[in-house]
């Protein structure tokens, strides 16, 4: 198992051929509080970069931009009921979407965590 | 809320209380802003509406307009604004909007009578134009003193009135929509019974050296917490207020704003403000757009700039548009044509490309709670 992140401030957790999607504990920060989020629909065809999930906080939309293509196996639904998970557990209740990766090479551009957390720091 | 902007940011005399604090801040109308403090929106917005927050808003420009020679300031600013300023007994306050020659609105402003002069407050992306404004119109006729350097605290919350006649026990029989000049913490003040949220509350302007210690007596009450702008856009949005440069512009009119109810009776008729002429022809005829509630179903959030259709025929556009915490909801408010513009009539806000069903509501969308003795 292993945690990648995109520089849009998605992360994916891959376990065997699925990955796990969310947005990072920055982003959230960034966000601020999070009162709605639209999921993707179990089934559809997602290729990387691609726009799949929208997260509204009150003051924003933030479009979620696939990190990996695939298919998505499930939405979190729990997240229509409690937003706010995002927010209070953005790497683990507030996980986003799951997606059976089409392409393993499509985590090859993205940062550990290492990387990430530079990556973040260099934000300031 | 953030808008793009040249040069350094300025900065408002609470700076430093809001980063001991913990404020996130943006950039706002040229100054480094407090958008949020760590508790979050949603939390600020819920204890405004239920105990007192405490808002810096020390960008607005405020700016004092004395008679020249015994003349009438207030006559003199009628000839900017369509309000009854005139009729403003000392002490009273209004809302009210400087025109431009096609009805469209400049800026909207509060103007609270002293007695001897009048006090304005104005936004603060349009205090430097609208002080252009008035130099080039009013100075023949007043003394026009910018006092941008002041402080401007609104303490907001159905406990404000109690948090701060603590400190001044004269606030709390003050009725909405006056002013009086009151002394805390040592320093000369004035006050209003006013705000931006449609709860009540108070508007305080102080001395620039004195915003920060009066803004730490308010905040040691009990009651108050420090609220950002995030919360001050989603407090006014549920109370159906406008916010410039969005809801009103250049390009609206007070009459397709809903803002009749700001023009004096008298005013409507006799005319003497810019664009009288089209405002009154509004007045008699209809608009040919009026702002209106709207009501999304489910929780999608239609926001500024998604547009209004009716069978598929757009109609008007978002032009503001949020959750409302208060209601555990989206709502918006935005413009659409005066035949489809009934409350209940059905409409669909384009969400990302998706139609999502509305309807046309009333605003207030939370019921304002103005204290009127």
């Amino acid at each position: 198992m292993s945690i990648k992140y995109s520089n849009e401030h998605e992360w994916i957790r891959v376990e065997g051929d699925v990955g796990t999607v969310g947005i990072s504990q920055y982003a959230q920060e960034q966000l601020g509080d999070v009162v709605f989020v639209d999921v993707p629909q179990a089934g559809r065809t997602i290729a990387k970069g691609e726009s799949v999930a929208v997260v509204e906080s009150v003051k924003a939309a933030s479009d979620i931009y696939a990190p990996a293509g695939g298919e998505v196996i499930e939405g979190n639904a729990a997240l229509a009921d409690a937003p706010g998970d995002i927010n209070a557990d953005p790497m683990g209740k507030g996980w986003i979407f799951k997606v059976k990766l089409g392409n393993p090479a499509d985590l090859d551009g993205l940062m550990d965590q290492a990387a990430y957390d530079e990556f973040v720091k260099s934000l300031g | 809320m953030s808008e793009p902007t040249a040069g350094p940011l300025e900065r408002t005399p609470l700076h430093a209380l809001h980063q001991e604090l913990g404020a996130r801040l943006v950039p706002f109308a040229g100054y480094e802003m407090p958008v949020q403090y760590p508790t979050g929106i949603l939390a600020e917005h819920a204890w405004t509406r239920t105990s007192a927050g405490l808002f810096d808003v020390s960008h607005m420009g405020q700016v004092r307009l004395t008679g020249k020679d015994g003349q009438s300031a207030a006559k003199a600013l009628e000839t900017l604004v369509p309000g009854d300023i005139a009729g403003l007994q000392p002490g009273q306050q209004r809302y009210t909007q400087f025109t431009n020659d096609t009805g469209g609105i400049l800026d909207d402003l509060m103007v609270t009578s002293t007695g001897d002069h009048l006090l304005l407050v104005v936004n603060a992306a349009c205090k430097d134009a609208d002080l252009a404004h008035l130099q080039k119109h009013l100075s023949a006729r007043c003394e026009i003193e910018p006092m941008f350097a002041r402080g401007l605290l609104a303490l907001q919350g159905p406990q404000a009135a109690q948090a701060l006649a603590r400190l001044v026990p004269s606030v709390a029989t003050m009725k909405f929509m006056t002013g009086a000049f009151v002394t805390i913490d040592g320093a000369q003040c004035y006050v209003t019974r006013s705000g931006y949220t449609g709860g009540d509350g108070f508007e305080i302007s102080t001395p620039a050296d004195k915003a920060d210690p009066i803004a730490r007596l308010l905040l040691a009450q009990p009651e108050v917490k420090p609220i950002g702008l995030g919360a001050r856009d989603s407090l006014r949005l549920e109370a159906g207020l406008c916010l410039y440069g969005h809801d009103i512009d250049t390009t609206t009119t007070p009459i397709e704003a809903v803002l009749l109810w700001s023009i004096g009776k008298e005013r409507r008729v006799v005319g003497g403000f810019p664009g009288a002429s089209v405002i009154q022809r509004q007045i008699a005829e209809g608009a040919p757009r009026r702002r209106v509630g709207l009501l999304p179903e489910g929780k999608a959030i239609a926001r500024e700039g998604a547009e209004i259709a009716v069978d598929g025929r757009i109609v008007g556009k978002v032009t503001s548009g949020g959750f409302a915490p208060t209601l555990g909801r989206a709502v918006a408010m935005g413009y659409v044509e005066k035949p489809v513009s009934a409350n209940g009539t059905k409409v669909e806000l384009v969400v990302r490309g998706k139609p999502v069903p509305a309807e046309i509501v009333p605003m207030p969308f939370v019921k304002h709670a103005y204290y009127r003795g």
